[in-house]
């Protein structure tokens, strides 16, 4: 049996979970999951402003922070930290921790070879509008394939302390341990799904284990304490989720199911580079405190294709706020929307889109949610987004006058004029796998 | 009888682009009926009116007591483009456990 924990659902989750994995008791792997679709372009533009740079800075902190007791109790590191400069991550792991030894994972990052891509008649059509890349091709920000667990095993099997990857996908992470200690092959598709959903299970960190979980959620214990999620795994592809004994959360069979179902697809179709895996196969059994076992996991063959994940500049948007008091908060918020749109229509400006949402009536849940006659405030929330700048910036002037020269009542102003951000899209597309070359480098 | 979802069920909500999906599951195995008979596409599409523009598809995990929901078209355009507040859906699992289910008074009893 072996235990992989992970310590990081995404980039900015707590800073304390990690540390405390390590320390509250015994575990074999420690995995971190720190990339998002939108993750890697911002970190092609730190990139292209410093060479140094385009990766997870708070992991090497964290590496330095936890380097002697990873070596004390020969806990292994495997973690998405490189983003688009994993090589320049494993160099300033072992700058800041030299007792460390840290492989890297290559391959995944094709933003230099998109052109060469699209040259030999490889469309990349987006997956959600059919389009062909080539049709924004100037805006591309950064390009990465998805690439599976079996790199990041190679990795492991260099007998490294820390193995960075880019791209790789989130349940790669869980999954390549198992691989290298359990000694699976690229078919066996009913472990390699197991390991998957696994990995799906841990991959967004404590919400499994008791965060954003809707069962009876006053009761879950000590949540400023909450346990990070633990798999214990075993050769034959079944496995047991929990947490360090003595730590808030809970999980049980209703925690786990949440979080299968988190960002589910068509549930017996489960695509990764590994595998085909069948959720409608699991089996889940509670076990004992803060335990649930994992069985039954059917797989499939793998697909002929990799998942690209490309971002690209998609114009700029700005979201501007004011709140308004009773008497009749909502009314006067509807009639400053309403000013605010005919001063733009004035002023000849267009949008690809404004957006209109009052916190406190209906920003959550839109037409469905539950009538409130006469609240005490209301936030007014206007966003727009348009290709044309200096349209957005001017919007974002349009808001405070308001508080002087609108209905009476305004305030919530104090943090000024909203700031105009890029819009950075996400253009999800297919590839051969063929054309993806992963390799290892152990970093000296 | 006439009751809210969320007397028997639990939900988590997520996004995929412009899509939510919505998870719902049953509290006790044996309501799982009652989710898979009342909980069709195009009645969930019905309760979320104009928040949703695509269709709803729905797939079945009866070994999890659960439905998988995926909303079409529901997030403003998804991820960084959208200007909700709630881009990513996270809200609208527990919108949905509002929506009111038809149940017969010996399918409650324990």
């Amino acid at each position: 049996m072996i235990r992989i924990a992970n310590g990081q659902g995404f980039w900015g989750d707590w800073l304390e979970a990690p540390v405390r994995l390590i320390e509250q008791g015994p575990i074999d792997y420690l995995i971190l999951d720190y990339l998002a679709e939108v993750t890697m372009s911002i970190l092609q533009k730190q990139k292209q402003a410093d060479p140094q740079l385009g990766y997870a800075r708070d992991f090497p902190l964290l590496m330095a922070r936890i380097a002697k007791r990873l070596r004390e109790r020969n806990v292994k590191v495997i973690a998405n930290a490189g983003g688009v400069n994993p090589v320049a991550c494993a160099r300033e792991v072992r700058r800041l921790a030299p007792d460390l030894r840290v492989a890297v994972v290559l391959g995944d990052d094709v933003f230099d070879r998109i052109d060469n891509f699209i040259a030999a008649g490889h469309a990349m059509k987006s997956l959600d509008t059919g389009e062909p890349l080539s049709s924004i091709r100037d805006r591309i920000l950064s390009a990465n394939a998805y690439i599976g667990a079996f790199p990041l095993a190679e990795a492991l099997a260099t007998a490294a302390d820390v193995v960075v990857a880019g791209r790789c996908t989130d349940t790669a992470l869980a999954l390549a341990p198992m691989i290298q200690r359990f000694g699976w092959k690229g078919t066996d598709w009913n472990l390699l799904a197991a390991g998957t959903i696994a990995g799906h299970i841990v991959e967004c960190g404590a919400q499994c284990t008791g965060g954003n979980c809707q069962v009876d959620w006053q009761s879950i214990p000590d949540l400023a304490n909450i346990g990070y999620p633990i798999i214990e795994a075993e050769p034959d592809g079944t496995f047991c989720i929990t947490k360090h004994s003595g730590t808030g959360g809970r999980v049980n069979a209703d925690t786990v199911k949440e979080q299968l179902l988190y960002e589910l697809g068509d549930p017996k179709n489960y695509i990764t580079p590994d595998c085909v895996a069948d959720f409608t196969s699991i089996r889940l059994k509670d076990s004992g405190p803060n335990r649930v076992r994992v069985s039954g996991i059917q797989g499939q063959p793998r697909t002929d294709s990799l998942k690209l994940s490309i971002a690209y500049s998609d114009g700029w948007k700005a979201i501007g706020t004011l709140v308004y008091s009773a008497p009749q908060a909502f009314e006067k918020a509807k009639a400053a929307d309403g000013i605010v749109r005919e001063r733009l229509r004035q002023l000849g400006l267009s949008f690809d889109e404004i957006y209109t949402e009052y916190f406190g009536i209906n920003a959550c849940h839109g037409p469905v949610a539950v009538p409130c006659p006469e609240p005490p405030e209301v936030q007014l929330r206007i966003g727009v987004r348009g290709q044309d700048r200096q349209a957005v910036d001017r919007f974002t002037r349009e808001m405070i006058p308001l508080v002087l020269n609108g209905p009476p009542t305004a305030t919530g102003f104090g943090d000024g004029r909203p700031p105009v951000r890029e819009v950075v899209a996400y253009w999800p597309a297919l590839a051969p796998r063929e054309l993806i070359e992963t390799h290892v480098e152990v970093i000296e | 009888m006439k009751i809210p979802l969320s007397k028997i069920a639990h939900a988590r909500s997520g996004d995929k682009g412009d899509t939510s999906n919505i998870g719902v599951i049953a509290y006790q195995e044996k309501h799982y009926p009652i989710l898979a008979r009342e909980m069709t596409a195009a009645r969930v599409k019905t309760f979320f009116g104009d928040l949703v523009k695509g269709k709803v598809e729905r797939y079945e995990l009866p070994n999890l007591g659960a439905l998988n929901f995926l909303l079409h078209e529901a997030l403003g355009g998804g991820g960084t483009l959208s200007l909700r507040v709630d881009a990513q859906g996270k809200t609208l699992g527990a919108a949905l456990l509002r929506m009111e289910v038809e149940v017969g008074d010996h399918e409650l009893r324990d």
